[in-house]
């Protein structure tokens, strides 16, 4: 593990400072660096793995934006120009565009955008690679009065929460990648025990904001994942509750497509899928009684 | 009874050179092929215009305004030499409605039928510097007693017609209605028919206050805009704030008095009168100021033609009839070209490297160079806007087709658009409230924004908790897209293009400003 992951400091690979893609209106969308799962779609995949400073991007990079530090492979973004020859150079999907801030040097980027935005979502990579973190950062933007949602894999433990992450955060939004087990090992590379657990278990607590699905026809079955996730969510309806607004609504089912689009060049001609499948996936998923259904 | 014939004074004479040379564009406009017969008449109208000499003008203007626009200071937006009428006309149409008109024979509205087809008939009567009704109302307003007890599906096709009508027969996109900060029926059934009807005319604006106006009417109207680009959202507390509850948004995003107007407008070119600077000191001390008393004393002498001798106040049936009150109107001081204004003195400083959007240094030149402008405003008067306190009202100009290296307003460069709108956001929160007669800016917007309204509608809570005035959203495949300040369709842009009639003076306008003012290229938030 790279040293400077320590005094409650996490990689993190982007701030964005205002999205209409992470949640609803307008939020500040944090990427953590670090996932487990090894989905073959994935659109960033230099977020997956972290940096193990083996040095080779340094030289590569034309902007001097990258150099070594007593072994340490260190970024100066100022000088950056975003050509992306690290990440396209980098061998174990890592990028060395990295800051490592802890939870309230966070806020103090996050504050930045107030007053225009209503509240945050941290992705990645895996952002429940760092629970202890999230915690924290949720409850700074909670005393802010900014919302706080995940945008999770569902690989970490939310019956346990160790962390005791859940009282911090509004909801999640979960990737249920594949519903059967064995079409879920072929699209990541790990089982979905904890996802399909994590589905009943944050639904359960009004924590689950909305269900995703990339629909990549070539990996597996999406009516059958689209059909047995709706089934899981109907009885409950609609218990997702904004903790700032104390807002009730219904649980969305959000019906993604897949395109090749940052996608590693070993998996981009997968087929992409045609719109009126996806309109096809989302009458199944009203048929099964989920309202609030939109494709994107 | 019949006016005396007023003589004029000081009809100066003209040379026979331009006399010919005014008779020969008045031919070529005869012959055109692409003008339209109103758009002929308009032309002609105004190139007549263009051979009296009556003002009386301030010495040194001639050297600041009849320039090529790389030198131009001080230009007065083909307004004429004699102005018939003041530029920009604000009828009182609740007034109109509780009276009706003896002039045009209309006694008050009774149903809906009635105030629609009341309405359509008065546009046409109210003059401007286009021709046509800068202003066409609070729609809303206007029309919600007349719906109450109606089937909403049957006023939805009469207002839908309505808004076909003013698209077809108000041939200019200078023209604006108003909405909101209240929630009404009418207001929804107006949304929807501008959902529906995706067209260039009327622009519109909803009149936001977060306070009064609820979060459910002004997602409906972040909706309208993403499908036809209007409505824009103004900021009502601001507006209210400096102008009264009588507020109107007209033209392009201009606040005026109801009921009055605006007798002229003149613009700063800031970037030409920053070119003859040798450096900041001598452009805040001496150029600045000099041009500024000049354009000043230029629009007083517009004014005093209109109010004195132009007779508009004494003949004109909306004064008569009390439409219009001449002591409601006032005049804009316009400017354009801040940050060209910024970026060629910290030039001159040594400091290219400093850019207006893009440097703090850079944001504080232009708040110098504003307060300049509102100091000198704020001490000239002039005996005709009491309304607005004796002064003038500023004016951030949105710029014309023929400007070329001119950014509109106090706006930062189309391509310079810092990376981050929250950037971009709070280097415009330093100059909107400047401006209680209009100014704005403006955002094409992703299409993943479809599913997602309430991300515009926070943008705009936090915009107007951050002082910016008035903000205007258009998805970025829209056929019509705002321009400037007004609004045209791309494919009537094509259109002209190919050498077709357009029946939208503006069209010509927007494909000037595509080629010369880059309006295609915005950054997409």
């Amino acid at each position: 593990m790279d040293p400077r992951i320590c005094d409650g400091r996490v990689p993190v690979n982007k701030i964005i400072p205002f999205s209409a893609v992470d949640g609803p209106g307008n939020r500040t969308a944090v990427f953590l660096q670090g996932c487990g799962f090894n989905c073959r779609y994935c659109h960033n995949p230099e977020t997956r793995a972290v940096c193990i400073n083996c040095g080779l991007c340094v030289s590569k990079c034309p902007a001097q934006a990258l150099t070594m530090e007593e072994g340490l492979v260190t970024f100066h973004p100022e000088k950056c120009v975003s050509c992306d020859t690290c990440i396209h150079t980098c061998p174990h999907d890592a990028s060395p565009r990295i800051r490592f801030l802890n939870p309230s040097e966070t806020l103090k980027e996050i504050l930045k955008n107030t007053p225009y935005i209503r509240g945050v979502t941290v992705s990645g990579g895996e952002c429940t690679t760092y629970p202890v973190y999230l915690r924290v950062l949720g409850e700074l933007c909670h005393q802010e009065g900014l919302g706080f949602l995940l945008d999770s894999n569902g690989s970490y433990d939310f019956e346990k929460d160790e962390a005791k992450l859940l009282p911090a955060i509004d909801g999640v939004m979960l990737d249920v990648k594949a519903f059967d087990p064995s079409e879920h090992e072929r699209v990541t590379g790990v089982s979905n025990e904890m996802v399909l657990k994590n589905l009943h278990v944050l639904a359960e607590h009004g924590k689950l904001y909305e269900v995703r699905t990339v629909v990549a026809p070539d990996l597996f079955q999406a009516e059958q994942t689209v059909r047995a996730v709706s089934r899981v969510l109907k009885p409950y309806l609609p218990i997702a509750r904004s903790q700032t607004t104390g807002e009730v609504r219904n649980i969305r089912y959000k019906i993604i497509k897949y395109r090749p689009m940052g996608v590693r060049s070993t998996y981009r001609d997968m087929t992409v899928p045609q719109d009126d499948f996806l309109q096809h996936l989302s009458d199944i998923a009203k048929s099964e009684g989920i309202e609030d259904v939109i494709i994107i | 009874m019949r006016q005396p014939f007023v003589e004029v004074r000081n009809m100066r004479d003209i040379s026979m050179e331009r006399v010919n040379k005014t008779r020969e564009t008045m031919l070529e406009t005869v012959k055109s092929a692409t003008l339209t017969h109103e758009q002929k008449v308009a032309t002609m109208a105004n190139l007549a215009d263009s051979m009296l000499e009556v003002l009386d003008l301030p010495e040194g203007l001639s050297e600041l305004l009849d320039q090529p626009i790389d030198r131009q200071c001080i230009c007065d937006l083909s307004e004429g030499h004699a102005p018939l009428r003041p530029r920009y006309i604000i009828p009182d149409y609740s007034a109109f409605f509780k009276n009706g008109s003896k002039f045009l024979n209309l006694d008050p509205p009774t149903n809906l039928y009635e105030a629609i087809n009341d309405l359509e008939i008065i546009y046409r009567h109210v003059p401007s510097v286009t021709n046509f009704p800068v202003y066409v109302g609070a729609l809303d307003k206007l029309l919600d007693p007349f719906v109450q007890d109606m089937d909403e599906e049957q006023a939805y096709q009469i207002i839908k017609l309505f808004f076909i009508n003013m698209d077809r027969t108000i041939l200019d996109s200078f023209s604006h209605g108003n909405l909101g900060p209240e929630d009404t029926k009418a207001g929804r059934i107006i949304l929807r028919a501008i959902r529906d009807t995706k067209d260039a005319v009327p622009n519109m604006t909803v009149k936001y206050d977060p306070d009064i106006t609820s979060d459910d009417f002004a997602l409906d109207c972040v909706r309208a805009a993403l499908a036809s680009a209007k409505p824009s959202f103004g900021n009502h507390q601001m507006f209210k704030g400096e102008l009264g509850e009588d507020y109107v948004i007209a033209s392009c995003y201009n606040g005026l008095k109801y009921g009055g107007g605006s007798y002229t407008l003149v613009r700063l070119i800031l970037g030409n009168i920053a070119k003859r600077a040798a450096n900041t000191k001598d452009f805040l001390e001496n150029q600045l100021p000099y041009v500024m008393d000049i354009q000043a004393r230029y629009m007083d002498a517009r004014i005093k033609f209109i109010v004195e001798e132009s007779g508009f106040f004494e003949n004109n049936f909306l004064a008569k009839e009390g439409l219009i009150h001449r002591d409601k109107f006032t005049a804009m001081f316009g400017l354009v070209g801040l940050a060209d204004a910024v970026d060629i003195l910290l030039e001159k400083e040594g400091h290219p490297e400093w850019r207006f959007g893009h440097s703090d240094e850079a944001t504080k030149l232009g708040v110098q160079i504003m307060d300049v402008i509102d100091h000198f405003n704020q001490n000239h008067f002039n005996p005709y806007c009491e309304a607005t306190g004796g002064h003038f009202l500023l004016h951030a100009q949105v710029g014309i087709a023929s400007d070329i290296k001119v950014t509109p307003g106090t706006r930062i460069p189309i391509g310079e658009e810092p990376e981050n709108l929250v950037d971009q956001l709070e280097v415009l929160s330093h100059f909107h409230h400047y401006f209680p007669s209009g100014t704005g800016d403006i955002f094409p917007i992703d299409m993943t924004v479809h599913r997602n309204p309430e991300y515009v509608l926070d943008i705009i809570k936090g915009a107007f908790k951050q002082n910016l005035r008035y903000l205007s959203f258009y998805a970025s495949d829209s056929d019509v897209i705002r321009i400037t300040g007004y609004l045209v369709k791309k494919s009537e842009i094509e259109k002209l293009e190919r050498g077709e009639n357009v029946k939208h003076d503006t069209t010509a306008l927007g494909m000037g400003a595509k080629h010369n003012g880059h309006i295609l290229e915005r950054k997409v938030r």
